[in-house]
């Protein structure tokens, strides 16, 4: 189960944000639609616990997770929280398969090949295991990116505008796999997205725009 | 995939600024191990080859050059001096030992010195095979000799006249030897020793050979004058002659006697190793031969130290350079580490992401530091043993001297700790950027 209650953050004093409810049951995935500078990614780093807010709290598998230290938070990110990226990021010295080696041992999982072949195999990108990622193309890398963010299993798989660079084919491709993954690992999908195309896609949506907008103080 | 696979794969993914670091550390590295190594072994030889000796009389001439050709054996002697004012020297109160030297002939490049059992016995010799020489022309090699010859006991040869290969050799003053030392560490490894005698004898054989030649050259004249004379007066002075060639056989036993009175008297050693019995004698005993007689006292210590103070400047200055290598490297260490946190900063954010703390952070970076100059370190050692086996190979050949001992010196240790440091703090900056680095801020710029 995952649910935010009252988020609040604040850059400045002029720029602030208010961010809607979220109450995810087992299985439920939600939309998160918003134009550019409504604080989409401020809100995804708030639930991923790459922010801390100024008020307000977040929970997944019922921990508080903004409440614990700086070091345990980190632990419980790498374990039980997957982030996908706008712009996929890996570790350029290594091989896809070791990027996925490396988010295991940062999460202080043992490295488990079978978990990792299994997920590449489902993605499509297999046989580049071996591949420096920066040799794969665009296509391949978001794959990889969302090998990176399931192969431990999360509790919470979070995408940045996973998307938004993407055809219509690959944009539903792409929106299909992220469901398939969070639904074999019984993660909670949120997609934050300017994205309309994906609206169709989720049952359940929020409108950030005409829930948010910016608090002048 | 552990941190140190990371930092291992991080730092060889950037290859020319790599090797651009590894390299002058390297140099850093390799340049100062190797004249710690060179230092300590010219050291322990000179210390090694100086222990027991205070003083050395030799021909007049440099000082520094009586000291290395008599006590280091790889410079030329400053002349002979005679055997009878080396003696009253060693009589002297102050003198507890003096061991004459004699040389100036060499085999194969090795020298061949006349002196007596007192000289081995200074260094410590111990006799491997074999026995110490006995009779003249009986030889007691060196280890280093033995090996370099592949000379065994019994074997023969003759010297020839200078120090270096390739001397007009004395085929007729065949030298049998007779023993080989145990390794000294010390010059004795690589001489040929022998009774004084041989020397004396050799050269005597060889003033002898050109007076007979001579002798013989005027008594060949003389005899054509005496058969012409002969000839004219035989009949008359039939008794005369008989009279005459009894005279003429009496006066060459007394010809031959006197020759060799004075070459006993006229008797020469190259050099004299002098051991006194108190200090005191360095300070009196070396003024009065200088003041005093037409031979130089040299003392090895004030010799060795004003060499070493000259040579010092040189090491110096190397030394110099190579730490200022080790300070440019540990420049291109911080950049190369700095330059790789500035194109990485979303790969930091992105292990941050997936659960590294900040820590985890900062020793990725200081172990890429620490990688880096600990590599730097060991191939600079392994360049400095390399350097140290040319160094070696060519001062053999020049020398005879090898450094046979390449132990790992306290001062490398040093060395290591000062590479490591150069490690850490070109890290230090990167690791706190790394530390400070804003997950959030930083992806929404990417």
């Amino acid at each position: 189960m995952f649910r935010t209650r009252s988020l609040f953050f604040a850059y400045n004093k002029h720029t602030s944000f208010h961010f809607p409810d979220i109450d995810l049951e087992a299985g439920e995935n939600i939309l998160v639609l918003g134009e550019s500078g409504i604080g989409k990614t401020t809100y995804l780093h708030l639930m991923a616990g790459i922010l801390k807010p100024k008020s307000g709290s977040a929970e997944l598998m019922g921990k508080t997770y903004h409440e614990l230290k700086s070091s345990q938070l980190d632990r419980f990110r790498g374990q039980y929280i997957g982030l996908i990226f706008q712009k996929p990021h890996f570790i350029h010295a290594l091989s896809l398969e070791e990027n996925l080696t490396l988010v295991q041992s940062l999460a202080h999982k043992k490295t488990d090949k079978n978990r990792i072949h299994q997920v590449l195999d489902d993605l499509g990108i297999i046989h580049h295991k071996s591949k420096k990622t920066y040799l794969l193309s665009q296509g391949e890398q978001q794959r990889a990116a969302i090998a990176m963010a399931v192969v431990n299993q999360p509790k919470l798989l979070l995408a940045d505008e996973p998307t938004s660079s993407l055809d219509d084919k690959n944009c539903l491709k792409v929106a299909n796999l992220l469901k398939e993954q969070a639904a074999s690992t019984g993660a909670h999908l949120i997609i934050i997205t300017h994205d309309q195309r994906l609206k169709s896609q989720f049952q359940n949506t929020i409108e950030l725009q005409q829930l948010q907008k910016p608090v002048l103080n | 995939m552990n941190i140190y696979k990371l930092s291992f794969r991080n730092m060889s993914s950037r290859p020319l600024s790599t090797l651009l670091s590894l390299i002058l550390l390297v140099l850093g590295v390799g340049m100062i191990s190797l004249l710690l190594q060179v230092s300590k072994h010219v050291e322990e030889q000179m210390e090694n080859n100086i222990k027991g000796i205070d003083m050395v009389i030799g021909a007049k001439g440099s000082p520094l050059q009586l000291i290395l050709s008599a006590v280091y054996h790889i410079d030329v002697p400053t002349g002979n001096i005679p055997l009878e004012a080396a003696e009253q020297i060693r009589n002297n109160r102050f003198v507890e030992k003096g061991i004459p030297l004699s040389y100036g002939d060499s085999y194969n490049g090795f020298r061949i010195v006349g002196t007596n059992h007192e000289y081995p016995e200074l260094y410590g010799g111990k006799v491997a095979l074999g026995k110490l020489w006995q009779e003249p022309f009986e030889v007691t090699i060196g280890i280093t000799v033995a090996q370099n010859l592949s000379l065994k006991l019994g074997d023969t040869f003759a010297g020839s006249h200078g120090l270096v290969a390739g001397g007009i050799s004395h085929k007729d003053q065949q030298y049998k030897v007779v023993g080989i030392l145990n390794y000294s560490n010390s010059v004795l490894d690589r001489l040929i020793l022998t009774a004084t005698e041989s020397v004396w004898e050799i050269h005597h054989h060889e003033e002898d050979n050109i007076a007979s030649k001579k002798k013989q050259k005027n008594h060949h004249s003389h005899g054509n004058e005496q058969e012409h004379d002969e000839h004219n007066d035989h009949l008359a002075n039939a008794d005369a002659e008989i009279h005459n060639e009894d005279e003429s056989h009496h006066n060459d036993k007394l010809e031959e006697e006197h020759h060799e009175k004075a070459h006993q008297a006229d008797r020469e050693i190259t050099a004299m190793l002098i051991n006194f019995r108190s200090p005191i004698g360095v300070i009196q005993v070396p003024r009065m031969v200088n003041a005093n007689t037409n031979m130089q006292a040299a003392v090895p210590l004030y010799e060795i130290r004003r060499l070493f103070s000259l040579m010092g400047v040189g090491i110096e200055m190397l030394s110099s350079i190579a730490i200022i290598i080790m300070g440019v490297s540990g420049l291109s260490v911080f950049i190369s580490l700095y330059n790789a946190l500035k194109n990485r900063q979303y790969e930091m954010v992105l292990m941050r992401s997936y659960g590294a703390s900040r820590w985890y952070l900062v020793w990725h970076v200081v172990l890429e530091g620490l990688m880096l100059t600990t590599l730097g370190f060991i191939l600079g050692i392994a360049f400095s043993r390399v350097g140290l086996f040319a160094i070696s190979k060519l001062v053999q050949a020049n020398y005879h001297y090898s450094f046979s001992n390449w132990n790992w010196l306290a001062e490398e240790g040093w060395l290591l700790a000062s590479s490591l440091s150069i490690g850490l703090l070109a890290a230090i900056l990167p690791a706190i950027r790394a530390f400070n680095l804003n997950i959030s801020k930083t992806l929404s710029h990417a």
